[in-house]
């Protein structure tokens, strides 16, 4: 047969390669996909048990402050009222994430604007370590430095939201810091030549100039942040003093849906109303990322528009 | 006699060891257009930079010789540099609108200045964009991003910017570089209609831009001024042998 002719007729070896990196290709992000379903559907119809199957109603859920899954009240039905925990964690989260945004930006101005030399040679290897450092040693540390400081200066047990507040700013921080320092160093170098050429300052020009145009980015970064906030269980359950109460005051411990999660998690029986009870709270952990994702994407997007 | 507005004398520039520019002697006349040509490399973007000082925010950049603007060493230990650039502003060769709307971006400079009052903001707006030309394409955009226009538009916002800030002189590096050849032509008529009030001074690649518009040329050549004159007189009766192979294209 005509060679060409024959050519044509038979797949060649780089079209028999694209279709073989395809496949697999293809087939990792299948398995991720199918992961992350699998994931979702278990914690999901764990969770939607405890509305289901043990009747408890959705907004008694969110709205009652008592949790004692194994008690009944006087009507006969399961005391599961998450209020002090959804309390707790959105408290220790958006404190912290208050605490630590002016700290991270005005790092971030320092390492990229005004002396980024020092920045990249002392300031990123130190961020990156505390990037670095497992949480149970930074709730360690909180259990023995911030909690006894603030016994001390405050009164009370020590344990609460500020014990809380003041570990996640430390954890939150490299975090919040090094998408900063991104998110100004991607603004365009001719914005700030626009700006010194026409009478800026270095100060007018970073308040008015890079940080308006890094700011979806600085955004992206707080809410970040904020979702390593939400999502840490073990160094907020180290100083948070695991009482399911809501919080009174910033000092008085408190609870976070993670920290009630590992704690309790293995002291209940599959299938029993303690446990799907505990399996709506990490629903409800899984929606709250959920939403910080969406929160992260829209920034993003409106972002990209200017 | 015209007035000079900037004089300088014998400046040098090294970045490093490496000597970009080699003793430059240049005066710019008031409410005219001064071209700068030569082939890339040749220093006259870096000269250009220098008489509002945007070199100094480059590292390693050491600058020697005399360069006055209205009788003031520019590079004197005492010089305010921000009132400098308010003096002497500049457009870049990439046009580079903040991205904000096309009003935020005009009033820009008088808001670092202070200026709060809107009366006053809304007027400088309307003079500036009307003088660079642009002002019926966006009077009613105004409060849209500056980044939704064409390169061209955007270039003569940039424009507007410099006015509105009301500098003695204009640098421009390369305007119309980046634009097509419809938006270059409106610029350089805006330019001679802005001359009667401001000292243009002005780097190009294009020669015959350079003949269109402007009042003197100078012609560098590897971090030298070969020659310096009427554009006219060196355009047709160039007196260096350089300058007469540059202008007739045997390199460049």
């Amino acid at each position: 047969m005509d060679p060409i002719k024959e050519a044509m007729l038979h797949r060649s070896k780089a079209a028999k390669l694209e279709r073989r990196g395809r496949w697999i290709s293809f087939t990792c992000i299948s398995i991720i996909v199918l992961v992350v379903v699998a994931i979702f559907s278990f914690v999901a119809t764990r969770g939607l048990a405890t509305f289901f199957d043990n009747k408890v109603n959705l907004w008694s859920f969110l709205s009652k402050t008592t949790w004692s899954p194994a008690v009944k009240d006087a009507h006969g039905a399961p005391q599961v009222g998450a209020l002090p925990m959804i309390v707790g964690s959105f408290g220790v989260t958006f404190l912290s994430a208050i605490v630590a945004t002016p700290f991270a930006v005005g790092a971030a101005i320092f390492m990229t604007e005004i002396s980024p030399q020092v920045g990249k040679r002392v300031l990123q290897p130190v961020i990156e370590l505390l990037v670095g450092i497992p949480s149970v040693v930074y709730g360690f540390i909180g259990l023995s430095v911030v909690v006894p400081l603030i016994r001390n200066v405050f009164g009370g047990t020590g344990f609460g939201i500020l014990a809380g507040t003041f570990v996640l700013f430390v954890m939150i921080l490299p975090t919040v810091t090094s998408m900063t320092v991104d998110a100004l160093s991607a603004v365009p170098r001719h914005y700030r030549e626009a700006s010194l050429a026409l009478g800026g300052t270095r100060w007018q020009t970073i308040s008015k100039v890079v940080l308006r145009a890094a700011m979806p980015g600085i955004l992206t970064g707080v809410v970040f942040g904020m979702a390593r906030a939400f999502g840490e269980a073990l160094a907020v359950q180290m100083v948070i003093g695991n009482a399911a109460l809501l919080p009174q005051n910033l000092i008085s411990p408190a609870s976070t849906l993670t920290s009630v999660l590992t704690s309790g998690i293995g002291n209940t029986v599959m299938g029993s109303l303690e446990n799907n009870a505990l399996w709506s709270l990490a629903l409800l952990l899984l929606l709250m990322s959920l939403a910080f994702n969406l929160l992260i994407r829209w920034i993003g997007k409106k972002g990209e528009m200017k | 006699m015209k007035k000079q507005v900037i004089t300088s004398r014998d400046v040098h520039l090294f970045y490093g060891d490496f000597e970009a520019l080699t003793g430059i002697d240049l005066a710019f006349n008031e409410h005219e257009i001064t071209a700068m040509i030569g082939p890339s490399g040749c220093g006259k973007s870096t000269y250009l930079r220098i008489l509002n000082r945007m070199n100094d925010l480059i590292p390693n950049v050491k600058i020697t010789g005399d360069i006055e603007l209205e009788g003031k060493n520019i590079y004197a230990p005492d010089t305010d540099v921000v009132q400098l650039r308010k003096q002497v502003g500049m457009v870049f060769q990439q046009p580079n609108p903040f991205p904000f709307s096309i009003y935020d971006n005009v009033v820009y400079g008088l808001r670092l200045a202070g200026v709060k009052d809107r009366a006053q903001l809304d007027e400088a707006a309307e003079t500036s964009l009307k003088a660079a030309a642009i002002w019926d394409e966006v009077k009613d955009k105004l409060h849209e991003s500056a980044l939704s226009l064409s390169g061209g538009q955007q270039q003569r916002v940039c424009i507007a910017r410099v006015l509105a800030v009301r500098p003695e002189v204009i640098l421009m590096d390369e305007p119309t570089s980046a634009l097509d050849p419809i938006s270059s032509t409106q610029i350089e008529n805006m330019l001679l209609e802005l001359r009667s009030q401001y000292t243009i001074i002005l780097v190009t690649h294009n020669m015959h831009q350079a003949s269109r518009i402007s009042d003197k040329t100078a012609f560098f050549l590897q971090g030298r001024v070969v020659e310096f004159d009427d554009t006219k007189k060196m355009f047709l009766n160039p007196k260096e042998k350089e300058t007469e192979d540059y202008l007739n294209g045997r390199f460049g």
